[in-house]
């Protein structure tokens, strides 16, 4: 060791080493970073812009002229509007109720049970997440006219619900993916039979998943506009739908307006899924 | 050991899955008060024989008899047994009493009674103060308490663990053992255990049923399975062992002559059956170490020391013979001395009474 030392080396030229960037070092780059600015002026500026000209005192969208709520107003004071969002919020609301419970039964057994053919269910489940929108929409409408079944806002619910289901499916599955089996066993161990050990055990352990599931259905079904745009009939006519039907004749702030509450709408429910998730992945242990 | 039919009886017991054969026609009797351990090595079907106790799986064959009631078709609610699971499976949603109660709510006992039974389970395993905890503000060995606390306030008759300590750190884990036995002795019960750590066994059971591949090779009390193993599998998987094969040779005085490879004719006493082709053994703390040949009524074979371990408490002395065997012999450190007084490269004769010999023939 002492003979070692006694010999040293001259000491190196002290220089900071250049740490290398790392692949995933975006923040270091500063192109990357223009990219990501540019990304996000892109992203949102159409959507602040939208926002801030709802409050803008002109009938047309072009120029600055003032602050005002007149359109909130405006839009608030829109029968048809009214309507719409009526109908809107009703066709969420029992799309929603629906297709959380299937949903939800479905994630589970899904995530349970070994059945024949469970991987051609499993992709079928996913069927309606990948395939266009617009052809869920024709086979819909192809469908109802089959069956003569006349358009209105039992068929918006149904197609709302058969989309959102597979949604809902695929977050309890996940949710699932988590769960110690023997859990339940613990709970039979002890005496429960099976229904006390799926709503004192099991259930507590999905709601997480069941509630952001739900929440994620809500704004799914609150905005869906091509779906609904095949299967409304006269009288169901959903909130998208007419912000479109008013925007072909004029973009007005009135339309903003309207078009900011569904964003604050959607958005909420979007907050509230996501701290939902956050909080049960925290509970885990 | 017992004389009675046990609290639990398995007759002919073998479970399938698909080609594997996970428990092979095992019939065990397992009597009231004991402590009694699955030994074997990881997938030889532990788990799989103790979840058919608890009725979480079936046998495809023979029958479990649990207090005196055949088991077949009974649901895991409904059987006298309570069982801690590997992963303790405590519920993380409920408190620590609620877990406790949680038996006893599900089975609508009387939220009094319940109460006073949830109080004296958690003193039972020292958890007095942490009704109110939830499971993630636990530790590890905590969590254990809690499902054993959990298994015990349903006053089953008996307790199935499976390998409660394996994930509990070595100081723990050694608490725990010696817990365990005090926790036995007080509530009484049967406890059965799965464990894959003979030392565990050894110290915890009053009896052990050595497992290899879904088939039981031996039920014997500890010492006796350490002392009297009968086959290769059980002398290896509890202890350590320095092995010669050989053959028989004959019976010389009453005693089992042996031709053994590296040794000379050697004659033990043996009273079971053996011929052909056989296999001896001896524990490393068995053998004693002298410069000199030994003495002539004990077995010796001469070595090179090779390695040399020390333990503190004791040393392990590798040796190679002659013929290239290599010897074990555990030296007790009983004097207190820093300087090793045998080094690599010694020349030593390890020696034994003919009497710790274990004869091997399976
Ligand atoms: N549910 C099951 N399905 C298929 N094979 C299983 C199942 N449970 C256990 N086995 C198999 O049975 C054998 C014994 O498993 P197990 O009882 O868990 O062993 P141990 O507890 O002794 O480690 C292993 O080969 C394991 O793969
Ligand atoms: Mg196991």
């Amino acid at each position: 060791m002492s003979i070692s030392t006694a010999t040293a080396t001259p000491a190196p030229r002290l220089r900071r080493p250049r740490r290398d960037i790392g692949p995933l070092d975006y923040t270091k780059r500063a192109w990357m970073r223009l990219l990501l600015a540019v990304n996000f002026v892109f992203l949102y500026f159409p959507i602040v812009a939208l926002i801030a000209f709802s409050f803008n005192d002109s009938k047309r969208n072009i120029t600055w002229q003032g602050f005002t709520f007149k359109y909130y107003t405006q839009a608030f004071n829109n029968n048809a509007l009214q309507d719409a969002f009526t109908n809107s919020l009703m066709i969420a609301a029992i799309s929603t109720a629906v297709s959380t419970v299937l949903g939800t039964m479905l994630g589970v057994a899904l995530h349970r049970y070994r059945f024949p053919a469970k991987d051609v269910v499993e992709s079928w489940v996913h069927l309606p997440i990948v395939i266009p929108e617009i052809c869920m929409g024709v086979a819909m409408l192809a469908l109802f006219a089959l069956i003569k079944f006349p358009l209105g806002l039992a068929t918006v619910i149904v197609s709302h619900i058969a989309f959102s289901i597979p949604f809902v499916a695929v977050v309890v599955r996940a949710r699932m993916a988590g769960f110690d089996l023997s859990l339940e066993e613990a709970s039979r161990d002890l005496g429960a039979n099976q229904w006390q050990t799926f709503w004192n055990v099991t259930f507590p352990y999905l709601i997480p998943g069941a509630v952001a599931g739900g929440l994620l259905a809500l704004t799914l079904s609150l905005d869906d506009f091509v779906i609904t745009f095949f299967t409304s009939g006269p009288g169901s006519t959903t909130f998208p739908i007419k912000i479109y039907s008013m925007v072909r004749f004029s973009v007005t702030p009135e339309v903003n307006a309207a078009s900011t509450i569904l964003i604050v709408l959607t958005l909420t429910l979007t907050v509230v899924a996501m701290a939902m998730q956050g909080r049960g992945g925290n509970k885990k242990i | 050991m017992t004389e009675k039919p046990g609290i639990i009886s398995i007759r002919n017991v073998s479970r399938r899955f698909g080609t594997v054969t996970a428990v092979h026609t095992v019939s065990l009797e397992i009597g009231e008060g004991e402590f009694f351990a699955l030994l074997g090595p990881s997938g030889c079907g532990k788990t799989t024989l103790l979840r058919m106790l608890a009725g979480f799986e079936s046998p495809t064959e023979g029958e479990i008899v649990i207090a005196g009631i055949p088991m077949l078709g009974v649901d895991p609610n409904r059987r006298p047994v309570n069982m801690v699971f590997q992963s303790y499976a405590v519920f993380p949603h409920m408190t620590v009493e609620q877990n406790v109660g949680y038996g006893l709510r599900v089975t609508g006992v009387a939220r009094a009674e319940a109460a006073e039974r949830v109080k004296e389970a958690l003193s039972l395993v020292k958890l007095g103060g942490f009704e109110g905890r939830m499971p993630s503000q636990l530790s590890g060995g905590q969590r254990q308490r809690v499902a054993l606390a959990r298994a015990l306030v349903k006053r089953p008759k008996v307790l199935l663990l499976d390998e409660p300590l394996s994930a509990l750190d070595a100081k723990l884990r050694e608490a725990m053992q010696i817990e365990l036995v005090r926790l036995q002795k007080t509530v009484g019960i049967t406890f059965v255990i799965v464990t894959h750590d003979q030392d565990e066994a050894l110290s915890m059971a009053n009896r052990i049923a050595v497992m290899e591949a879904g088939r039981v090779r031996q039920v014997a009390a500890p010492a006796d399975l350490y002392e009297f193993p009968n086959s290769r599998f059980v002398a290896g998987f509890i202890g350590k062992l320095n092995l010669f094969e050989g053959r028989v040779a004959g019976v010389q005085d009453g005693k089992l002559a042996l031709d053994i490879k590296g040794l000379d004719r050697i004659a033990v006493p043996f009273d079971g059956h053996a011929s052909g082709e056989i296999a001896i053994a001896i524990r490393p703390e068995k053998l004693r170490l002298d410069r000199q040949p030994s003495a002539a009524d004990r077995i010796g074979v001469r070595g090179r020391v090779s390695e040399v371990a020390y333990y503190g408490n004791e040393s392990h002395v590798y040796l190679k013979t002659d013929d290239g065997t290599s010897v074990t012999a555990n030296v007790p450190n009983s004097a207190r001395s820093t300087r090793p007084t045998i080094v690599v490269g010694d020349e030593l004769w390890a020696s034994w009474d003919a009497a710790d010999t274990l004869v091997l023939t399976e």
